[in-house]
């Protein structure tokens, strides 16, 4: 393969690097969503009892990894993309003997990469000393948490980059980005885990792709998914990961065929 | 010698939606769109052999920008055949890409966050080009353009002018053998201008680098074209060699002359009853002459030198500019017998 595809992923960290006291206020922001959260579970289960099959300690520990996934494995593919079709600067990176949405996920990757190291891992140092969250003491937990989050990153730009090569097929997909961002917050289990939703609909969502994002690798790090169970939802994520390539594809076909250049 | 572009029938439809007048419109839209197909190039044919500068102009929306697009790749024609550099370029892109060089004078290449020499950098890895040729061809180029102090520099520090040089290093570092440059020149001054031009003719020079150049600048032409093609609504209405335009399209010459002695009108026209020019005085002190194509200046003049008492001369030809925009405004680069004969006796 190319090397400069790794290229992407170094630049877009240093980058990122350079812009990263915009980070620290995300860090404080995050922190709050899992205050409130946590608040709001806690006052919500009363005196230590169950909710949704969660003890009181695991749902503090849930509402904490998983907006720390959400700090690793957000990007906004789905707005770059969408503003390099409209304002035609798309035509540059066809020009270029690459290709351009592996470019893209190239570049979420070295964002991801800062992320994580300097996000993710302080902005979970604090919500540990902030709030009581039990890390999980196997190692095949870690593994498998870790294992998972590397997927639900690329599950999430996957969805953002079908998302923007929208804007190929509808003048405007402005609306369709914020839905879709409401949507994967939601149904991904981020801010209601699945277990809550009512029975028919916790169904639905395991069919759909979101609950692999939030859902599953929190699920791992909290200890409701153990042992070979581990196996089983890890394999969920690897094949949704695989089902999303072929809408990648041929999104990206097709739009090679509609596309014109906005701006002249 | 062997075509480096080939293009046969060329056309490129758009669907443009159409939107309805009105808040009835405007809901009938949510149900049922309706489109317009527009047509921006139209069965175009040309064929431009390896080594040439081939100017393509016409006027904003004549499809030069399309065409351009089509060949490089970046859009995929409705019909027609082309092949460049030996490939059809929407079929095989990104081999193909690798041996050509595209220069949008609108919108920048290179990546805005990170330095000039950074983005030639990432640029040698896009496109593989071995650590030694790289370093021979940057060497080379940053020298040619005056870019060694800018190579440290964040691209988006850079003024215009710098950035457009460094623009055609970073189309040029694969030494590519067909090069595409859309309106290069716009926005530019003077001196970067014509380094550019100069950059672009010596170029083609050494390495026999094929170029197809769309602008607004006659002068580019001028300076590099030996062929223009000319487009008007998404057809070919010229093409072929830029003084053949000239002369086609030139109606002739007017020479102005100050009298130091009072001359009458009637008197120069006696002068010069055997050529068919043409005397407009403003008064006795100054008269201009107009002369066909056809005929020699100097003829004039020694008519007019030996007798009148002169004091100065201007000499002044249609310019490309003028010729040009005769023809755009027309529409048509085929002048009808006619209109030959007004542009003689005019």
């Amino acid at each position: 393969m190319n090397s400069a595809y790794l290229d992407f992923v170094r630049i877009r960290f240093l980058t990122m690097l350079a812009y990263r006291v915009n980070y620290y206020l995300g860090i404080f922001i995050y922190i709050l969503n899992i205050g409130v959260y946590y608040f709001t579970w806690k006052a919500i289960s009363g005196s230590g009892g169950e909710l949704g099959g969660f003890t009181s300690a695991q749902m503090t520990t849930y509402v904490a990894v998983t907006w720390m996934a959400r700090a690793f494995y957000f990007n906004n593919l789905d707005r770059e993309i969408s503003s390099d079709i409209r304002d035609g600067s798309i035509a540059i990176q066809f020009i270029r003997p690459y290709s351009y949405i592996l470019v893209k996920m190239m570049q979420g990757f070295g964002e991801g990469i800062f992320r994580f190291l300097l996000f993710m891992i302080p902005g979970m140092a604090i919500a540990i000393l902030l709030f009581p969250v039990q890390l999980p003491t196997a190692w095949s937990a870690w593994l498998g948490f870790l294992t998972m989050l590397l997927f639900s990153f690329l599950i999430n730009s996957q969805i953002n980059v079908i998302t923007g090569l929208m804007a190929f097929f509808v003048e405007n997909n402005e609306g369709m980005m914020r839905m879709k961002r409401v949507v994967v917050d939601l149904c991904s289990g981020l801010i209601v885990p699945i277990t809550l939703f009512p029975g028919w609909l916790a169904h639905v969502l395991e069919w759909l792709p979101f609950q692999a994002i939030t859902y599953l690798p929190g699920a791992v790090f909290t200890g409701r998914i153990t042992g070979s169970s581990v196996w089983q939802v890890l394999g969920i994520q690897v094949t949704w990961f695989l089902v999303l390539l072929l809408p990648m594809i041929v999104l990206n076909r097709l739009a090679r065929q509609r596309l014109f250049v906005q701006g002249g | 010698m062997h075509a480096a572009i080939e293009v046969q029938d060329l056309r490129k439809t758009f669907k443009v939606q159409r939107n309805r007048e009105g808040l009835k419109g405007a809901f009938q839209d949510l149900f049922k769109r309706e489109y317009n197909e527009v047509a921006a190039v139209k069965d175009i044919s040309f064929t431009i052999p390896e080594g040439e500068i081939c100017g393509y102009i016409g006027e904003n929306g004549a499809g030069k920008s399309t065409t351009i697009k089509m060949l490089t790749g970046i859009l995929v024609p409705t019909s027609g055949t082309l092949k460049v550099g030996g490939y059809v370029p929407f079929l095989e892109r990104e081999k193909f890409v690798k041996n050509i060089g595209v220069v949008f004078g609108q919108r920048s290449q290179l990546w805005w966050d990170i330095g000039v020499i950074e983005s030639f950098q990432l640029l040698r890895k896009v496109y593989q080009v071995p650590e030694q040729d790289f370093k021979r061809r940057l060497d080379e180029l940053t020298e040619r353009l005056q870019l060694q102090d800018l190579l440290s520099r964040p691209v988006r520090k850079l003024s215009l002018g710098q950035r457009m040089r460094c623009e055609l290093v970073a189309a040029l570092l694969h030494n590519p053998s067909i090069v595409f440059l859309d309106e290069p020149t716009i926005g530019l001054d003077i001196v970067v201008k014509s380094e550019i031009r100069d950059f672009l003719k010596s170029m083609n020079q050494e390495y026999g680098t094929t170029i197809l150049l769309t602008t607004h600048d006659l002068q580019d032409i001028e300076a590099l074209c030996s062929r223009v093609i000319m487009l008007d609504d998404g057809r070919v209405i010229y093409d072929g060699g830029l003084d053949d335009l000239k002369t086609r399209w030139g109606t002739g010459r007017e020479v102005h002359f100050q009298f130091g002695k009072a001359t009458r009108k009637d008197k120069l026209e006696a002068w010069t009853l055997d050529l068919p020019v043409k005397w407009s005085a403003e008064n006795d002190m100054a008269a201009k002459v107009w002369i066909p194509l056809d005929t020699n200046v100097s003829d004039v003049l020694s008519r007019v030198v030996g007798q009148a008492d002169i004091t100065d001369i201007k000499i002044i030809e249609t310019n490309t500019d003028d010729i040009v925009r005769s023809i755009y405004q027309s529409g048509s680069a085929v002048r009808s017998e006619t209109e030959w004969k007004e542009g003689i006796t005019s």
